[in-house]
């Protein structure tokens, strides 16, 4: 189920402005790798390259190659619309569908990806992918109500719910934890060290603890200053990251002295 | 309310004896909220919201008022003063069949516009580069400048001699269907054509509301289905249409308003009749209320006069059903909006 994730010389523009430059890393099945570094640095913007998302903003693109097991997410013959149902996506604001009930939210992919499935198949989809998302036992009576009646957290574990039911190879989260408050995060970092062990992750935090919490590998991403493309310093394991890391801006950002 | 009257704030903060300075100020805070514009702004806005009322509440007046003579006269002394009645045998029979004619041409513009305008309106909103979006919003938004009478000139002289084949041709091989049953018009003065010359001009409204009822879907929704692998098809059925959904219902409610009181286009195309009829290819069928008013107030004596306002009547009190209903469709999946 999980797999590996290589990337080569990515470049990302948005238009002619080169927004992230030079990336070089490969993502290890099954861990969990964090992204951290300041605001602007182009972090969110390179997770969102990893399944093709931000094609969404007109004129952005990108040169170089990401594979997933040795396959080129950006080959010619590729449909990011496939990619997207390989490559899952949790956002940074809870957003389950506002019109459709918990139950349907979690099968809203499902229903994308093969239209018929039995009712018997639909209801322990649902029962599974809840539980996976460690939400079933607060919300299993009453699976019919609007997904947007529960709490900030539950409706991030309902979007985890339904980013897995649709059973990826990878699971992206972008700073996942940020609306939401620490016992909801709490449950968010437990759910995450859990689904490692079926999908490779990768989350982008801006709270280092975070990152030192739930990841086996680290990267710190940077930029020079305002204007400049975003670059990745240093990936590693998370340990050696926090501990004694390579370069000067790593330890410079985890030590608190900037950013 | 209450704080309208009082005296301005530091004045009566000034007669209260010894307080503390921090409450002093909090009081002299509280009485500001309610100060110079602000004030003037809440009665501006109160005053707006009851005028519509108020005009809401003269219309309903009027037409009760003006109808009541025809109204409360028994039928038999009524229809000897009134020559529009002479084929009905009460006044519900009179207006029975202009409810419905006028109740058929606006649905069936309706079913006509509505897909029309949801479509235009999506690829205006989502679809189309954004210059041509803007210059297509531009031109749908001039249609609604046409004035109605000149729809009606290019309805009765232009459309239909073009719709009369295919009328025929309809009629031909679908004569069974109820709808295009009958003896086709040579001139196709029919309430299909109307319908059509309807949905033209309640097309803009329909398309300029759920255009902006479709560009307000949060982004967040849009991407979370884009992330699930959805194409921008299957994005905008899981997002953006569940979304507008309520949005689009007020649109086609606005919509239908236009079409049930519409005048002067039906007057100038349709061949009218007084019957309950489905036969939208034949003429001498159907009329509307609107229509009709207009077609016989110039020749008619006072109690004629009252009699059609009582049609009026009905066409208000038809309105006001159409919309209530629609408001309870909207209102039946309140939970699932997503207003809350």
């Amino acid at each position: 189920m999980a797999q590996r994730i290589d990337v080569k010389d990515l470049n990302i523009f948005y238009r002619d402005f080169k927004a992230v430059a030079d990336i070089e890393m490969a993502v290890e099945p099954r861990s969990v790798t964090a992204f951290i570094g300041p605001s602007g640095c182009g972090k969110s913007t390179f997770l969102r390259t990893l399944n093709r998302m931000h094609e969404v903003i007109p004129g952005a693109h990108v040169q170089g190659s990401v594979t997933m097991d040795g396959v080129d997410l950006y080959g010619n013959d590729i449909d990011p619309v496939a990619v997207r149902r390989q490559v899952g996506m949790v956002f940074q604001r809870p957003n389950p569908f506002p019109t459709m009930s918990i139950a349907e939210n979690v099968l809203a992919g499902v229903r994308l990806n093969n239209k018929r499935i039995s009712k018997g198949d639909a209801q322990d989809m649902v029962e599974q992918s809840l539980q996976g998302a460690n939400l079933w036992n607060e919300v299993k009576d009453r699976l019919d109500r609007p997904g947007s009646g529960l709490s900030g957290g539950q409706q991030q574990r309902l979007c985890i719910a339904r980013a897995i039911a649709v059973k990826p190879q990878v699971l992206l989260m972008d700073e996942p934890c940020s609306a939401l408050d620490p016992i909801s995060t709490l449950a968010i970092e437990d759910l995450i060290a859990e689904l490692k062990a079926q999908y490779t992750i990768v989350i982008v935090t801006h709270n280092m603890q975070q990152a030192a919490r739930v990841s086996d590998r680290t990267a710190f991403f940077n930029l020079a200053g305002t204007g400049q493309p975003g670059r990745l310093i240093e990936i590693d394991d998370t340990a050696t990251i926090f501990s004694s890391p390579r370069e000067q801006a790593t330890e410079d950002y985890i030590s608190g002295r900037f950013g | 309310m209450s704080t309208t009257k009082s005296p301005p704030a530091r004045s009566s903060t000034a007669g209260s004896g010894p307080e503390p300075t921090s409450a002093r100020r909090l009081k002299g805070q509280r009485r500001a909220a309610d100060r110079g514009a602000s004030r003037v702004f809440r009665w501006f806005t109160t005053g707006a919201g009851a005028l519509i009322l108020v005009l809401l509440a003269a219309v309903a007046i009027f037409l009760v008022v003006k109808a009541w003579p025809a109204l409360t006269t028994p039928y038999d002394e009524l229809a000897e003063q009134v020559g529009l009645l002479r084929n009905s045998s009460s006044l519900l029979d009179y207006v029975g069949p202009l409810i419905f004619g006028t109740i058929l041409a606006a649905a069936l513009a309706l079913v006509m516009a509505v897909p029309v305008a949801i479509g235009i309106a999506l690829f205006i909103s989502h679809y189309a580069p954004r210059r041509l979006a803007n210059g297509l919003g531009y031109v749908i938004d001039l249609l609604a400048a046409v004035p109605s009478v000149v729809y009606g000139l290019w309805g009765a002289l232009v459309l239909s001699p073009l719709v009369q084949p295919v009328w025929a041709w309809l009629n031909a091989n679908l004569g069974w269907f109820p709808l295009f049953s009958g003896t086709v018009s040579p001139t196709a003065r029919v309430l299909l054509t109307v319908a059509i010359v309807l949905a033209v001009m309640i097309l803009p409204i329909i398309t300029a509301v759920s255009r902006e009822v479709f560009l307000q879907t949060p982004r967040l929704h849009e991407e979370a289905a884009l992330a699930l692998g959805a194409t921008r098809w299957e994005m905008i059925r899981t997002a953006v249409l569940p979304f507008g959904r309520s949005g689009v219902i007020s649109a086609a409610m606005l919509g239908l308003g236009r079409a049930l009181g519409e005048t002067m286009a039906v007057l100038m195309i349709l061949s009218p009749g007084f019957l309950y009829s489905f036969r939208i290819l034949e003429a001498g069928q159907q009329q509307s209320i609107a229509a009709n008013i207009a077609a016989q107030f110039p020749e008619a004596n006072p109690m004629g006069v009252s009699t059609l306002i009582a049609t009026g009547l009905a066409l208000f009190v038809i309105t006001l059903v159409v919309n209530m209903a629609a408001r309870a469709i909207v209102a039946r999946r309140k939970d699932f909006s997503g207003a809350n």
